[in-house]
């Protein structure tokens, strides 16, 4: 009965250790592929989806009429939702499909898990390319590689209400620290407003404040990455970020949970007299009930005058690396992500151009544009390019640590050692 | 002999069909589970980007030795403890009520309890929030107008234990039907002649209760709180739903919403395993209660 019992646990255990997980194939060498049939596209599904849907299936209709026996289909993710639907993409390729949008902060973890394909060569080949921004092409790339082509980038700042401003006598702030002070005068003043509406889910409202103060949230180091969010620089911006979310200004028990759009919308629906929002919140702005009533200007410095570095959000499309239409995906995002569709895209959503003579061209004649693109060129930020990130992004280190802080659970201190500690292990893999 | 091994052959031919399914569908990805557990198995290595390296039990040591672990572990259990014990005192009482009320009021009691059984979860959740929204909730709104009126704008959500609260108050009114009805078919079945008998010998209420009606439910009481303690234990939509994936800083994190979390948000995977076969061990052993209770009952 023992020996039975042995056995069977020694067979047992052979067994687990000589069987692995399932892992799928997708090391295989990229092929030009077929040139007709059906070409698979996934785009994000907007808030105001229709506009996009428009544009898109404008190009659609070019592409398919100058490409006989092709038909692209086009399906729209929920932003929410995509992290499984592109796994599920990398895991098996019959469900995969050839082209795909996405955000330039989730690039890194695609690429370590050889999602996309390399288009290096192809985007160097295309003529339009030297007039893409060089920093925004940078999102695009890991290691030196470039994985899609920047189809707009987002950039956040301050939006304000013109009307609570005027009648309080108030000024846009100037510098970080009167942002704080105005938005503190302003609850005071008007006790049924939020001074600003920004929230402990809200990254990267915090990471401009990080940056402001001269911190950032890591550093490379060779090969490795090391968190530097315990660094004074970066505390200092975590502590001022977090003053935001007091009773005073932006109570935490309404603001330590709010994300990003949802600060947006607080604001659009007349509850903020500010808050941080992009370029790409316009049409949320627009539609809601400070229509007319608002302005933007850049998020300010530290210091008066300056401005704060942005983070320079965006998204790509890319081509997935398991697609059996690699030449014909390409010419389709060079279509769909070229100048002229760009510039649809502009007018149908907002959405900033990632081409410099574009951006110029509508720079000159949209003055809601102009706070944006101060900022840009005043200089941007981005996260941590390195698969971890995605991992630290997803466990919300940095929101626990602003949270903890709003909520009183931990000082600064404590909380941002332990989101370092975190953050760090996170990077060892 | 010959037809006792006849009887077991037999026994075992209406046993395969279970069998098989009981094999597809639960020893494989068992198995799967647990090889997982044991390698470094990543969004990387799932789509084959980068080499499998088996870990051993690292990922179970990694697991063991990390305090949020033992910290959301120790909240699983008294979260769950509290949800049980709200389920069948109210489950019971109502039993109770059930018992002794008249027809037409009985039929609505049964009504209003089967409707929250037969909610989804998510439904329920969200009806729940939206209930005790801060802002546009039937629950502030009434309380400001009796008079409460710091109730107005009040966030139910946000404090630990007012958060943890809410979902319980949830759970409790999803699970409590399985036990009212469970308990009041048992106190149907009790015979007429026994409480007689007891009256007879001239016992109190209050003895007759607790020496002749609580024994014949016992095994009945048993069954229901092992099942309770597995579905709580598992708990994972409302805390997912209600406290927007774990709470404020993480402060309302459950064992199955923390295994979501580091497995599927954080891909970690081989990690997630090892959280998944812990919890499998845990409830095989109270499911291993569940079936001495059973063997009671018979």
């Amino acid at each position: 009965m023992n020996i039975r019992r042995t056995l069977t646990i020694a067979a047992l255990g052979v067994l687990a250790i000589g069987c692995a997980p399932p892992q799928a194939s997708n090391n295989g060498q990229q092929q030009s592929g077929a040139t007709t049939g059906e070409l698979r596209v996934w785009l994000f599904q907007e808030a105001a989806n229709t506009a996009k849907e428009s544009v898109v299936a404008e190009a659609k209709a070019e592409f398919e009429a100058k490409h006989k026996g092709v038909t692209v289909s086009v399906e729209y993710l929920p932003v929410d939702g995509r992290a499984t639907r592109f796994n599920g993409a990398f895991n098996d390729k019959a469900s995969a499909p050839d082209i795909a949008e996405f955000g330039n902060t989730d690039l890194a973890g695609y690429t370590a898990s050889n999602g996309f394909a390399d288009l290096t060569k192809d985007i160097d080949a295309w003529p339009d390319s030297k007039d893409l921004v060089p920093e925004v092409l940078d999102t695009a790339t890991v290691d030196g590689k470039a994985y899609g082509i920047p189809w707009f980038t987002g950039t956040r700042a301050l939006y304000y209400r013109t009307d609570v401003f005027t009648e309080l006598g108030l000024r846009p702030p100037k510098s970080l620290k009167e942002l704080t002070e105005t938005a503190r005068q302003i609850r005071t003043a008007r006790p049924d407003l939020y001074g600003i509406a920004v929230g402990g889910k809200y990254q990267f409202a915090l990471l401009p404040y990080i940056w402001a103060n001269g911190g950032d949230v890591a550093k490379q180091d060779g090969d490795t990455w090391k968190s530097t969010i315990d660094s004074k620089a970066a505390r200092d911006g975590l502590r001022q970020y977090a003053e935001l979310l007091r009773d005073d200004i932006c109570p935490p028990a309404q603001c330590a949970q709010l994300t990003g759009s949802q600060s947006v919308a607080a604001f659009a629906g007349g509850k903020a007299a500010m808050t941080i929002g992009g370029d790409f919140n316009r049409a949320a702005v627009e539609a809601g009930a400070v229509k007319g009533k608002y302005g933007v200007v850049p998020l300010p410095g530290k210091d008066s005058g300056t401005i704060a570095p942005a983070f320079a959000g965006g998204n790509l499309l890319g081509v997935f690396r398991s697609s059996q239409r690699h030449t014909l995906s390409l010419e389709f995002i060079k279509l769909l992500g070229g100048k002229s569709y760009q510039e649809k895209l502009y007018g149908a959503m907002g959405n900033m151009p990632t081409f410099a003579d574009v951006q110029d061209k509508i720079a000159n004649d949209d003055e809601f544009l102009a706070p944006f693109i101060k900022t840009v060129q005043a200089g941007t930020k981005f996260v941590p390019a390195t698969p971890a990130w995605t991992k630290i992004d997803a466990a919300a280190v940095l929101p626990t640590a602003v949270q903890q802080v709003a909520t009183g659970q931990l000082d600064v201190d404590a909380a941002t050692s332990a989101a370092a500690a975190e953050m760090n292990e996170a990077f060892s893999g | 002999m010959t037809s006792k091994r006849g009887d077991g052959r037999a026994a075992l031919l209406y046993l395969v069909p279970a069998g098989v399914v009981l094999l597809a569908l639960m020893a494989y990805p068992i198995y799967q589970l647990v090889v997982i557990s044991l390698f470094d198995y990543g969004q990387p290595q799932a789509s084959g980007a980068a080499p499998l390296v088996f870990l051993g039990f690292d990922n179970y040591v990694d697991l063991l030795s990390d305090p949020q672990f033992w910290d959301v572990l120790g909240t699983t259990v008294v979260f769950a403890g509290v949800c049980v014990v709200g389920s069948l005192v109210v489950g019971t009482a109502l039993a109770v009520l059930a018992s002794r009320a008249r027809a037409a009021p009985r039929l609505l009691l049964f009504l209003a309890a089967l409707g929250a059984w037969a909610t989804p979860t998510m439904a329920g959740s969200y009806v729940w929030l939206f209930l005790f929204d801060q802002d546009f909730g039937l629950v502030n709104e009434t309380l400001a107008s009796l008079g409460f009126g710091g109730m107005r704008g009040h966030s139910w959500t946000f404090e630990r234990f007012s958060a943890f609260g809410l979902v319980a108050g949830e759970i409790v009114w999803c699970s409590f039907p399985f036990v009212m009805v469970t308990m009041y078919a048992g106190i149907k079945a009790i015979p007429g002649e026994v409480l007689e008998a007891a009256a007879l010998d001239g016992a109190s209420a209050r003895r007759t209760a607790t020496e002749v009606i609580l024994p014949i439910l016992r095994p009945l009481l048993m069954i229901a709180t092992i099942q309770s303690i597995i579905w709580d234990f598992k708990v994972f939509t409302q805390i997912y739903v209600m406290t927007n994936g774990g709470g404020v800083a993480g402060q309302n994190l459950v064992l199955n919403v923390f295994a979501y979390q580091k497995a599927f948000a954080g891909e970690q995977y081989g990690f997630g395993a090892a959280i998944g076969v812990v919890m499998t061990v845990l409830l095989l052993m109270i499911t291993g209660l569940y079936v001495r209770a059973q063997r009671g009952v018979r």
